[in-house]
């Protein structure tokens, strides 16, 4: 096998895998701080591609500037979801937690399937096949933007949550629940903006992903358990290890597309999770429990 | 009357109503009742890992995938029938049950990170046996239907109403089997670690072992399940069988009865296979054939059970009839 195929498909992989490291960012951000696991969260994903498509044809607008408002309102939907339904269930046991966001995501993919179809939809954008080569090696345009785009906003996240009061509450949230209540924090406002910062970086990440692949209603459930493969295999809670691990996870999907099978790529992606689960069960870049 | 008293007569009352009703319903009712019977089943099974020892399982398809395609696969490379393949089933769900349980309480992992792991199982299984040729691979692998109108309980070849019973005998069992099991020296030391997990230990019980119990009981139960299912329905996909949408399925119901009760399993699954069909037949009534209008009507119903009654709905019943079961 030529080195510059696997060198190629390894980059863009690693492309890839910057987008999916964005979607588990949001994962990650929200079990860190309201300890809730969003089974949603893919589903979510498939909501803004869809979102995408539907004013990408309304519009014509590219898909780069739709990703603005898609944020904000994913942004909205995320407080307003945490406000309302899942506040109240903070104090209920996990399993009760679980089935609360197993119930919303199976109503958000059949709702979509009732309004799309099952048929698969994409965005056809003009540089869609435009790519550039460094030596002999190449990369896809809209891989290269889909990536930009992950890291800008995971670098926005990292400031937020590192320079802002807001961010750095709701660490204090995070780190101790009681002492965040004892100094007077809006804890359940400050849940509630977790959950909207942690959807709009999953609407990011969708409206990059729907650049990439055809999207259709079923794909929420995979992508749920993708994100969950990428926190836990970064560190469940820890926000550079959302990004390393979707990078891991994005170039071994591709790697063992092109030297094993493509059907059994995630195959990996489990076996991997095994592992980490055992050896290493608070994730390669976690703290300790 | 005594609550005890006036739970074995509607004990009673239950059975014979059960055992009466194939021969009063039409085929309809009968499929429909042996689908709740089997998520009465299942449930039973997924209860005494997570309702009595506190495990929380995700992963549970894993176990009626496995059960199912080892009798399948003997049944259709050897002819070897069910009554033996369920032995095979249930040693092979003993093992990886054993293995996973063993993996997990080992290295300290539980909650949230147990549940992934019981999920990353069943779908790391399900991606490798579509690639099993042998079992068919993501073409699925299909049992000869034969013998409808006769009674072969060794081959579980046979009428519906066959099937039926088979099923009711299994989730009677299940549910005695549940009930002995909740009472004895096992179950009270479940529920110490399902309360206080470093309490029980404190006390001196062996929370390894007894945890590693619950998984390997609720494992083979659930493989026993498994093996109903290839024959019942003779085909068996991957995508179907190990997908976690069926390991959902399995704990929707003991979430919804009640959660650690003995009745809420059965209760659970008759109220969620009703609430089903009953969507499916108002939709085609009113001629609404758009795929997924169900699910987001089961979606809700759902919602609104957790939201209201967090304890599932067969605590609030047994209070209503005077029962003091849990």
């Amino acid at each position: 096998m030529p080195l510059e195929l696997v060198v190629n498909v390894a980059i863009s992989g690693v492309l890839t895998g910057l987008v999916y490291g964005l979607m588990a960012l949001g994962l990650s951000v929200i079990f860190g701080v309201v300890r809730v696991v969003n089974f949603a969260h893919g589903e979510m994903m498939t909501i803004a591609m869809y979102a995408v498509v539907v004013l990408f044809a309304a519009l014509g607008l590219d898909p780069l500037l739709l990703v603005i408002p898609i944020a904000a309102a994913f942004f909205g939907f995320g407080y307003v979801l945490q406000a309302g339904l899942i506040n109240p269930f903070i104090t209920r046991p996990e399993h009760s937690q679980f089935l609360l966001l197993v119930a919303i995501g199976l109503i958000m993919v059949n709702a979509l399937l009732v309004i799309f179809g099952p048929d698969a939809r994409n965005v056809q954008v003009d540089y869609q096949l435009e790519s550039f080569a460094i030596g002999p090696i190449l990369f896809d345009k809209v891989r290269v933007i889909a990536a930009g785009a992950a890291l800008a906003t995971s670098a926005a996240l990292f400031a937020f949550f590192k320079l802002t009061l807001t961010g750095k509450a709701i660490r204090a949230c995070a780190d101790n629940h009681l002492g965040a209540l004892v100094v007077g924090l809006n804890v359940k406002h400050l849940y509630a903006l977790t959950f909207g910062v942690g959807a709009a970086c999953v609407a990011v990440a969708g409206c990059m992903m729907v650049l990439l692949v055809d999207v259709t209603p079923v794909l929420g459930p995979s992508y749920t358990l993708l994100a969950f493969v990428i926190v836990i295999v970064g560190g469940l809670g820890s926000m550079p290890g959302a990004l390393l691990g979707g990078v891991l996870i994005g170039m071994s999907e591709s790697l063992a597309g092109l030297f094993i099978e493509p059907s059994a790529k995630s195959m990996f992606s489990f076996g991997l999770l095994i592992l980490v689960l055992l050896f290493r069960p608070q994730g390669l870049m976690g703290r300790r429990a | 009357m005594s609550a005890q008293r006036r739970a074995q007569v509607l004990l009673a009352i239950l059975a014979v109503a059960l055992i009466v009703l194939p021969f009063v319903s039409g085929s309809y009712v009968l499929s429909v009742a042996t689908l709740i019977l089997f998520f009465a089943f299942t449930g039973q099974a997924w209860n005494v890992m997570m309702g009595f020892a506190g495990q929380l399982s995700l992963g549970h398809s894993l176990y009626v995938g496995l059960g199912a395609y080892a009798a399948a696969g003997l049944f259709f490379h050897y002819g070897i029938g069910p009554w033996a393949g369920v032995w095979l089933a249930i040693a092979l769900c003993v093992v990886a049950g054993a293995v996973i349980g063993f993996l997990a309480f080992r290295f300290g992992i539980s909650g949230v990170y147990f549940a992934l792991l019981t999920i990353a199982f069943a779908e790391f299984t399900r991606i490798g046996f579509d690639h099993i040729t042998w079992l068919g691979g993501a073409a699925g692998l299909f049992i000869k239907v034969e013998q409808r109108d006769t009674w072969d309980l060794l081959n579980l070849r046979g009428t519906p109403k066959m099937f039926y019973f088979v099923m009711l005998a299994l989730a009677a069992g299940a549910f005695a089997f549940c009930t002995w099991l909740l009472r004895s020296r096992a179950g009270y030391y479940w529920q110490a670690i399902r309360e206080d997990e470093d309490a029980a230990q404190a006390l001196g019980i062996n929370t390894f072992r007894w945890k590693m119990l619950a998984v390997v009981i609720s494992a083979a139960m659930t493989g026993v399940a498994g093996v109903f299912y290839a024959f019942y329905y003779n085909n068996l996909f991957p995508e179907q069988t190990y997908h976690i949408s069926r390991s959902i399925e399995i704990i929707l119901g003991p979430i919804i009865g009640g959660l650690g009760t003995l009745f809420g399993p059965i209760l659970g699954a008759a109220v969620l296979t009703i609430l089903a069909d009953s969507i499916t037949e108002i939709m085609a009534a009113a001629g609404i054939e758009v795929p997924g209008v169900k699910q987001v009507f089961y979606g809700l119903c759902l919602l609104v059970v957790i939201m209201f009654l967090p304890n599932g709905i067969w605590p609030a019943i047994a209070r209503r009839l005077g029962l003091k079961d849990k």
